[in-house]
């Protein structure tokens, strides 16, 4: 791009001609209009879309994944405060998160007979773990954002830890240790008990609770980050020494900026809780960290539409993966994608596509004929489709080691392609999607909840090497 | 009596193992002021080599070479192999980050950590592994050694305490007595000085990747030698190495494996007398009183930020 801003230039600067420039093409127009809606018309927009899914379908699992993509949003918000604004790298988030659940429960269930009313639990809930991002951000407060990044990451693990043995401290059960506690109390609003299922089907009103919260949630920070204590972030995540000199209460902001983002955690909390009727230790380890940070870092940390965004795109994609016939479907299709969006011009795009075509058979037919046993698996699933890339894509009957080396090499191989340029990473490129269709089909897609999370992993890596700001957030320049 | 000598020497084996991971993430820190999540499990990765090279020459109870022979190959194979992975790590998931702001290599440090730990778990599945060190050359090395009335000290334990402190010797030697070592001290003291002064910066970047993984690959075997290798490992020996190296002043050298060998004797001490279950919070309540009392450690000096 003519208009990434370079060192040393200041962004409005460097952003002016990608002003003027208006957009072409054939999406430019809306785009523009769109765009020049006030920001609430925009939302509003998002959150009605939302809360028609229950009219679209009436299946009790759409309506569950929409309400847990919703509860991800909420997360991403949160954790967009702290990381994207305040620029504080806290990985003791969904500790917070389980906090916020764990508190909701001992409020709300028998485990201390404690049945306190729905609102007055909520209330507290945000307002303890607010609290207790105060007193976790108090003894980092003046240390680096690394030595804050291992001080949270030590304080999920201090928090697990407490809730798995939590079943005797000084003789009190607290958590019932692994197992968690069941039997908490669903929200009970104005009178009204929100029964989790009706006959098993997922009861939509917690839908349109999640979505009052998130309302609230995002239309609140949003004033926030308007406000003077917004500003005050963002020049204190470019820069902490400069915001100091200019007497802004350096301390005070960081705390308030992990206040912020701990408090959006419990409140999500109490939902989880309520609805799951049970917390358990399990929910809230590193996975579910690094699943949100995914979504925060995808979408655009900084953003609150690219984190939203990030949560929606993270979450379905993981629902994706968990069959494998659908999760085949994703890879091809990202694989053409980004064929399609990084190769040019066309002509390399046919040679690529066709090349890997005729390497695939090509490759499949000589080792067929070297040893019948080396084609002679079947890949997951009966449709057509499946039978159809069974005849591309060399699926031997038992791979044994060789899955290690398989996957190793196409690692290597990957890490090899981006040191290429020109015509040799073209070519390079047809034995590496195909050693990818053959890691996929015999390596990956036998084991989706662990490739599920390898994903997670390398988008980590990949969007940062590539497009540290994710897809809407803005670049960051780096003053010199 | 016995029971302070058994924690005493049980404590040296889990410190010396933290102190060699504690090296790892003080010298790379020293020189690029990043914190390499993925370090802890780059040791993971080599307690598994270790595991795939002793499985390769016919295990625990069958070697098809003499058991000690078959030892120094599992530690020469797990170094080689984990200074590989490091260096790959900070050739294409950190490099391109040099300078970015100082988020993004961290956030891009947890997405390799987790890469690696479930990739582990892809390949290897995640059950732990056992190396059966108990079985190795007949049950020699496990139930021979220094036997002194009710305390016994296995071969194995001594063989696990002497390798670190060879590692140990041999690293000391490297960073003070050889031009190598010379080159990365003045790229830690200044980097960009250094630089203008003629001396290739990536260049020592690799090395100090090199040999913070290969101390790490030698520590997961010893860890295994131990215990077992399971892919989630990693994690909680990052943390503790990261703590050990908190504690001995992040940075400095000497003052990892001093901080090292402190953590595993304050471990095996806690476990032993107060509560196993608890010792990770007696170990991040040190981390949080050394960051409030004394943020530069032990041997640290102090980082005054010049403007």
């Amino acid at each position: 791009m003519s208009t990434e801003p370079g060192i040393g230039r200041d962004e409005w600067v460097a952003r002016s001609e990608e002003r003027r420039q208006r957009r072409g093409g054939f999406f430019g127009p809306g785009s523009e209009l769109f765009m020049r809606l006030p920001w609430w018309v925009r939302w509003g927009m998002f959150v009605a879309l939302v809360a028609l899914i229950p009219a679209i379908s009436s299946s009790g699992y759409v309506r569950r994944v929409a309400f847990d993509t919703l509860l991800y949003m909420l997360l991403a918000l949160g954790l967009n405060v702290v990381v994207g604004w305040g620029g504080l790298l806290d990985l003791g988030y969904v500790a917070f998160y389980g906090f916020g659940a764990y508190l909701y429960a001992w409020l709300s269930s028998d485990q201390f007979h404690l049945h306190l009313p729905t609102l007055l639990t909520v209330l507290l809930v945000v307002a303890a773990t607010a609290f207790l991002g105060f007193l976790v951000g108090l003894p980092s407060r003046r240390l680096s954002g690394d030595y804050l990044a291992i001080v949270t990451l030590f304080f999920l693990q201090a928090f697990l830890t407490i809730m798995i043995n939590g079943e005797s401290i000084f003789g009190v059960n607290f958590t019932n240790g692994a197992n968690g506690i069941a039997g908490v109390d669903p929200f009970s609003l104005f009178g009204h008990k929100l029964v989790v299922a009706h006959a098993g089907i997922f009861n939509v009103w917690y839908l349109y609770v999640a979505l009052a919260f998130f309302v609230v949630v995002l239309v609140a920070l949003r004033f926030v980050n308007d406000s003077r204590t917004g500003r005050a972030w963002r020049a204190l995540r470019e820069d902490p020494l400069a915001a100091e000199l200019m007497s802004m209460p350096v301390n005070r902001l960081k705390l308030m900026a992990f206040m912020f983002g701990a408090a959006t955690a419990g409140l999500t909390g109490t939902l989880f809780a309520s609805l799951n009727g049970g917390v358990f230790p399990a929910s809230f380890a590193l996975p579910y960290l690094i699943t949100i940070y995914a979504m925060v870092i995808l979408g655009g940390a900084g953003s609150q539409a690219g984190v939203v965004l990030g949560a929606v795109l993270v979450n379905v994609l993981l629902e994706v993966l968990r069959s494998p016939q659908h999760s085949r479907w994703v890879f091809y299709a990202a694989v053409l994608a980004a064929l399609i969006a990084f190769v040019r011009p066309w002509k390399w795009l046919a040679v690529v596509l066709g090349g890997t075509f005729l390497f695939g058979i090509a490759v499949r037919v000589s080792l067929h004929a070297l040893h019948p046993a080396w084609t002679g698996g079947s890949t997951q699933g009966s449709d057509s489709v499946s039978r159809l890339i069974g005849h591309w894509v060399a699926i031997p009957t038992s791979l044994g080691s060789g899955k290690a080396i398989a996957y190793v090499a196409l690692i290597a191989m990957i890490l090899a392609l981006t040191t290429l340029k020109g015509a040799t990473r073209m070519i390079a490129m047809i034995p590496t999607i195909y050693m990818g269709a053959f890691v996929w089909e015999n390596v990956l897609a036998p084991k989706p909840e662990v490739t599920r999370f390898i994903l997670l992993g390398a988008l980590l890596v990949g969007v940062m090497t590539t497009r540290p700001q994710g897809i809407l957030g803005q670049s960051r320049v780096e003053i010199v | 009596m016995s029971n302070f000598v058994q924690f005493l020497v049980d404590g040296l084996t889990l410190g010396s193992v933290y102190a060699l991971v504690a090296l790892g993430y003080s010298m790379v820190y020293g020189i690029l002021k990043l914190l390499n999540f993925a370090h802890g499990d780059v040791y993971m990765i080599g307690a598994y080599i270790g595991y795939g090279m002793l499985t390769a020459l016919g295990g625990a109870t069958k070697p098809v070479i003499s058991i000690w022979l078959v030892m120094v190959l599992m530690f020469l194979v797990a170094m080689v192999g984990c200074a590989g992975l490091g260096v790959a790590i900070e050739r294409f998931a950190y490099r391109p980050l040099r300078n970015a702001p100082r988020i993004a290599p961290l956030i891009s440090a947890l997405g390799v950590s987790f890469f690696l730990e479930y990739s582990a778990q892809l390949l290897f599945g995640a059950s732990h592994r056992q190396y059966n060190a108990f079985a190795f050359g007949g049950g020699a090395l496990f139930f021979k050694g220094i036997t002194w009335g009710p305390l016994h000290i296995s071969l194995l334990r001594i063989v696990i305490i002497c390798s670190a402190v060879l590692l140990m010797i041999a690293l000391t030697l490297l960073v003070n007595r050889t031009q190598m070592g010379k080159a990365m001290r003045a790229t830690s003291y200044d980097r960009e000085a250094a630089a203008m002064m003629g001396i290739d910066v990536d260049r020592i970047i690799v090395v100090t990747f090199i040999i913070g993984s290969a101390l790490a690959g030698a520590a997961g075997v010893m860890f295994a030698l131990r215990a077992d290798a399971s892919p989630l490992m990693g994690f909680n020996a990052g943390l503790k190495g990261f703590t050990a190296a908190v504690i001995g002043g992040i940075g400095s050298i000497p003052g990892a494996m001093l901080g090292g060998i402190l953590l595993g004797l304050f471990e095996a001490f806690t476990q032993g007398y107060l509560s196993g279950q608890w010792s990770d919070l007696f170990v991040f309540a040190i981390l949080i009183v050394m960051m409030i009392v004394r943020p530069t450690g032990l041997l640290g000096k102090a980082d005054i930020k010049k403007v």
